[in-house]
């Protein structure tokens, strides 16, 4: 087995708040090897971004912190890293794309300006070469008349096309790891179908592995190799993306699953839902955090945080209803 | 925007020029463009087209304008010719007053930028710092300035910039402070950017519209600032400008209107143009006028 280029263990962040310390991440790990594409899913204010931000180093401090455990990246642990290492690696080794294309881009440089500018960032080239460097990352990202639109400003493009930029900007130094923290969640469905084929062809062309933060699930049966399902800022699910997706453990995950339309199914009945809401991650008690808004909750769940229970090969769930080697029913 | 055909791009417009194209639709902004070309022009090309010299005694004093063909705008107390000195005048009145603006500027962007961007101690000891600039008088303060030193125009300058770097800083940090929690900053941050870049390369070129437009309100109050400190006699005796001769003249006010009135309508000329610039350039850089 190769080594992974992202191994995650144990990683907890804390953040102070006026109402007390709320863990907002707590003991996650995972591992991404070269080239896989892990999809992390969940609600709203789980823990996903706060991942994807710990990677980078770019945790807000005050008041977040990261309590413990490490992140390796390529065998180095990026939470020990001296700040200027670890501003090479941001943007040279991992890259992040981020949600909202429209505001992402600087509006008073042109695209191309500010893929040669990332370029330059971390590779002792010319202006020139930095340009043609950006010219030439636009036409793999598929804009068409790329030398026209270097010299185009944000706002002259459309939504889709700045993603394509974004996308652009972050491969523009060939990094091993990809973080795309939900690159669609602003583009028309059309649109978005169109990113996801893109990040997934230029993952198989370069080997570049992608973390791809997500709520939809489509796209994750479609593209991920594997998932992570987070709830209250833990993993709750993690496994290849077919085992989780076709028998999942966690009865959050299966609530997931079952709040998506189907074409299918009968036009009149209500789509599923989960009941409540995230809990505060400040008044978090001992137990399950899903329990609450369990169906299958019982009172042995309020006793202590469930352990990882191993359903099948790399396939785990935290729930205390499961035995090894089963599915609930 | 004009129609362009599907498949091409339309012409890059920088934010620059787009706000040039309305600034130059604005009758005001255009005409105080004007007035600052005829003072720039006339102190600059005047010399050489009316070589009098401003400190020398060429007729009988208080000549009053139309009089003498030779002396067109008349003469005064000592009998210098006053046209001489308003076109000798402009160059000293200018350069106090870009100089000063220059130096609130670079003062005022600089603290300005390091408190607004990294916030927390930082903030709190460069805005208590400005605070006890903000709280000196004005005018006091240069006025001792320039009497503790020599008034060159140096040090007048110098005092007018030192008075009024304070609110440049202000706006600078409250533009930083909002800026520096946008996407785009996080995004190049997330790209390997360090501070210095983010603050000079990124903020700083979005924070700009408003930082230009107080600029050149500046301008137009120091020049207001260096004849307010040459009316009380505070300003170099040796270089001739406007300010020099309203105080020098201001005895004479009763019995002599145009040795005062002259210099000072020059003064409102300038300030005029200055903040009808001003004004223009905060149109042009509103997002809300633009029509698109």
């Amino acid at each position: 087995m190769t080594q992974p280029v992202l191994d995650i263990r144990n990683l907890k962040v804390d953040f102070m708040t006026r109402r007390g310390v709320a863990h907002v991440l707590d003991d996650v790990s995972f591992t991404v090897a070269p080239g896989e594409l892990l999809a992390i899913v969940g609600e709203s204010g789980c823990g996903k971004s706060m991942t994807a931000l710990s990677v980078l180093g770019l945790v807000p401090t005050p008041p977040g912190k990261v309590v413990g455990g490490s992140i390796l990246f390529q065998g180095r642990d990026l939470a020990q890293l001296r700040r200027s290492d670890m501003r090479k690696i941001r943007g040279g080794d991992i890259a992040m794309i981020f949600q909202e294309p429209m505001t992402s881009l600087n509006p008073v440089f042109t695209c191309g300006e500010q893929i040669a500018e990332a370029v330059r960032l971390h590779q002792n080239v010319s202006p020139g070469a930095a340009h043609a460097r950006a010219v030439e990352m636009l036409r793999a990202v598929g804009i068409p008349e790329p030398e026209l639109r270097a010299n185009a400003y944000p706002h002259q493009l459309s939504g889709g096309m700045r993603q394509r930029v974004m996308i652009a900007m972050a491969l523009s130094c060939q990094p091993r790891l990809l973080i795309a923290d939900e690159p669609t969640t602003a583009l028309d469905v059309t649109v978005q179908a169109q990113i996801f084929s893109l990040l997934d062809e230029l993952r198989h062309k370069t080997g570049t592995a992608i973390v791809l933060i997500t709520h939809d699930m489509g796209a994750v049966a479609e593209m991920a190799d594997k998932v992570a399902v987070m709830y209250a800022g833990r993993i709750i699910e993690q496994g290849p993306a077919d085992a989780v997706l076709d028998s999942p453990g966690h009865p959050y995950t299966r609530g997931l699953l079952a709040s998506i339309p189907r074409v299918y199914a009968d036009p009149d009945a209500d789509l599923p839902e989960i009941p409540g809401i995230v809990p505060a991650l400040t008044d978090l008690g001992r137990g399950c955090a899903f329990e609450p808004r369990c169906p299958l909750a019982i009172n042995a769940c309020h006793a202590a945080q469930p352990r990882h229970v191993a359903m099948s090969a790399n396939h785990s769930a935290a729930c205390i209803r499961l035995k090894t080697g089963e599915v609930l029913a | 925007m004009t129609a362009v055909t599907k498949t091409s791009v339309p012409a890059a417009r920088g934010p620059m020029v787009e706000a040039w194209g309305i600034f130059r639709r604005s009758p005001s902004a255009m005409l105080g463009l004007a007035l600052l070309a005829v003072v720039i022009l006339m102190t600059f090309a005047g010399p050489f087209l009316y070589g009098v010299d401003p400190f020398e005694i060429v007729w009988a004093p208080l000549t009053p304008p139309g009089q003498e063909a030779a002396i067109p705008l008349g003469t005064d107390n000592l009998g210098r010719d006053i046209l001489a000195g308003l076109i000798e005048g402009g160059s000293a009145t200018l350069a106090v007053g870009f100089a000063a603006a220059l130096i609130t500027m670079l003062i005022g962007v600089m603290v300005g930028a390091y408190a607004g961007f990294y916030g927390g101690v930082v903030d709190d000891v460069l805005m208590r710092f400005t605070e006890f600039f903000q709280v000196l008088p004005p005018l006091l303060f240069a006025m001792v300035v320039v009497t503790l030193f020599q008034p060159t125009l140096v040090n007048v300058a110098l005092a007018i910039g030192i008075v009024s770097w304070p609110q440049t800083a202000r706006l600078t940090r409250s533009e930083f402070r909002r800026i520096r929690t946008l996407e785009y900053v996080s995004a190049m941050r997330a790209i390997g950017a360090g501070d210095s870049n983010i603050i000079w390369r990124v903020i700083l070129p979005n924070a700009l519209p408003p930082l230009i437009v107080s600029a050149t309100l500046t301008i137009g109050m120091a020049i207001l600032f260096e004849a307010g400190l040459s009316f009380l006699g505070l300003s170099d005796p040796n270089v001739m400008s406007w300010g020099l001769m309203i105080g020098s003249g201001r005895e004479y006010l009763l019995d002599a209107w145009w040795v005062v009135t002259l210099p000072g309508a020059m003064i409102f000329l300038t300030v005029l143009g200055v903040s009808l610039v001003g004004d223009g350039l905060n149109d042009a850089f509103n997002p809300r006028l633009r029509e698109r």
